[in-house]
């Protein structure tokens, strides 16, 4: 028998096992998928709850209901993975699991501990996240009693996961505070350690132009050096100083503990992967998936899925001996919720940009890129059915992998 | 001596197309540009650590891994390249525009 080992059961790694069942003999391989949390969480769906749209239980399932039968499932913390031996030592009866072929999908989380004075006296009492379904459900109940004031967002640092997220929240906060008869009560400000309101040029134009007719203030290359809890400020590494009486924060994203004690990843705890091939950097029998990987291309679930899609045939190549394809190229589809159910599209890759145009997709497109639309919102609503049904299974989707120039406009 | 009289070529905002042509001429005349020259000993600490990192990796390395292993921290880092430091550290090193997350 050939052992593959999974080790992180959520997005990345979920779909992965339920493509592998398929493409491999069942008979010849056995997969084992260890992860350290029960639960399955459909992140996109955080976003949603401080506003009241879902609560918690609208965003978890058993993960084991989502893995294959096929695969065998531990749910324990790793203690460490040991590359060089081809092994991984978890903490749950001190068991050693080796492995032929490894994928790493063990994602990333917030670490406010990174920023000093964020996890203090104000941590969710004026200051929250919304990353985490806690987090999301607490900022929730404040916001439910919430007079108006000064409503901060800020990025701590990129990489984040979800690049958009914070965008969306303000839109979203915008449309809320509005519904509630108190957006005169409530500015709403965004810090941001970029130089616009997104990751790339055109997208960041009309995304800003968004907050501006939101009446929403941008601060720029604010990179967040410390939060002084008791005259509630934040203040950047250059001395600038925001108030805020709510502060919404993205802490910084890191990948998982596990791969800094097994000494494999970056400053970051992400894992140097191979920009096309989603081949382990250093090792030649592991794979990196979803958020693990320190690539550049968007932390977020639509990735995660092209990946996969890519990695799959790649595999199947590497093991009858041929070599891995660069056919990885860094595509990301993202709807984006503006408030007032309306939302964006975009759809992009390492080298193309955002751009405006029409996105085709048979059965229910075409959605409108980059530019407001209600089929964008429901596009977003309609995808927590595809993620837990179509999506997570490996079923396949109206999307290729590779990202196509088909109805985007050139200039 | 300005990057133009040195004959440096660089791309549309002004960053280094070749590292391998870099020399220290060129990264006063870069810090003279960014308002910064003379650089002084701890910038010149951060950008030798920078440029054999670099080369050793390459990668050009984030803002959080100068500050956590080229032995200057952040808060420092900030004054010595103030108002957009990984830009100033990346021009005066000789390499381009760190690339931000899609």
């Amino acid at each position: 028998m050939k052992r593959l080992l999974i080790l992180g059961g959520g997005t990345a790694g979920t779909m992965v096992a339920n493509r592998l069942v398929h493409e491999l003999d069942m008979a010849e391989w056995q997969i084992t998928v260890v992860d350290q949390d029960e639960t399955h969480y459909y992140q996109p769906g955080f976003l949603f709850i401080p506003f009241g749209t879902y609560g918690k239980a609208d965003v978890m399932r058993p993960k084991r209901d989502y893995l294959p039968r096929e695969v065998e499932v531990i749910i324990s913390e790793i203690r460490v993975i040991e590359p060089d031996k081809n092994q991984v030592q978890l903490v749950k009866e001190n068991r050693t699991l080796s492995y032929d072929y490894l994928i790493v999908t063990t994602g990333s989380h917030i670490v406010p501990e990174e920023t000093p004075g964020l996890m203090e006296d104000e941590w969710r009492k004026s200051i929250f996240d919304f990353y985490t379904p806690d987090g999301a459900v607490a900022l929730h109940h404040f916001l439910r009693t919430w007079q108006g004031g000064r409503l901060v967002l800020n990025v701590a640092e990129m990489p984040i996961k979800c690049p958009v997220a914070p965008l969306e929240f303000l839109f979203l906060a915008d449309a809320y505070f509005q519904e509630r008869d108190m957006r005169d009560r409530v500015e709403l400000i965004y810090a941001t350690p970029l130089p616009g309101a997104f990751t790339k040029p055109i997208a960041s134009q009309q995304l800003g132009n968004l907050l501006d007719a939101k009446n929403i203030k941008l601060v720029t290359d604010f990179n967040i050096g410390s939060v002084d809890n008791d005259k509630k400020v934040i203040t950047s590494y250059d001395e600038q100083s925001v108030e805020f009486d709510l502060l919404v924060s993205i802490p910084t994203n890191m990948g998982s503990e596990v791969i800094e004690r097994s000494d494999m990843g970056d400053d970051l705890n992400f894992v140097p992967t191979e920009k096309h091939t989603l081949k382990a950097r250093d090792y030649d029998n592991v794979f990196v998936l979803g958020d693990a990987t320190n690539l550049p291309s968007s932390k977020a679930g639509s990735v995660a899925h092209f990946q996969v899609d890519v990695f799959i045939e790649n595999f199947m190549r590497y093991l009858d001996g041929l070599e891995l394809l660069p056919t990885f190229d860094g595509h990301a589809n993202c709807f984006i919720e503006s408030g007032h159910g309306k939302g964006f599209l975009i759809d992009f890759n390492y080298d193309v940009e955002p751009l405006p145009g029409m996105f085709p997709m048979p059965g229910v497109g075409p959605f409108s890129l980059l530019k407001e639309s209600r089929v964008n919102h429901w596009g977003k609503m309609m995808f927590r059915w595809t993620y837990w049904n179509v999506l997570l299974k490996g079923k396949e989707m109206p999307i290729p992998a590779q990202m196509s120039m088909a109805g985007k406009w050139q200039r | 001596m300005t990057t133009k009289e040195l004959n440096v070529a660089v791309d549309a905002e002004g960053f280094m197309t070749d590292p391998s042509q870099w020399t220290p001429e060129i990264a006063e005349a870069m810090a003279a540009e960014e308002g910064i020259a003379p650089l002084n000993e701890k910038q010149w600490q951060v950008i030798n650590w920078v440029r054999q990192e670099a080369a050793s990796t390459g990668e050009f390395p984030s803002l959080r891994s100068i500050s956590k292993r080229s032995g200057v921290d952040t808060k420092e880092i900030y004054e010595l390249f103030p108002k957009g430091p990984a830009k100033k550290i990346a021009r005066c090193a000789g390499y381009q525009k760190p690339k931000g997350c899609i």
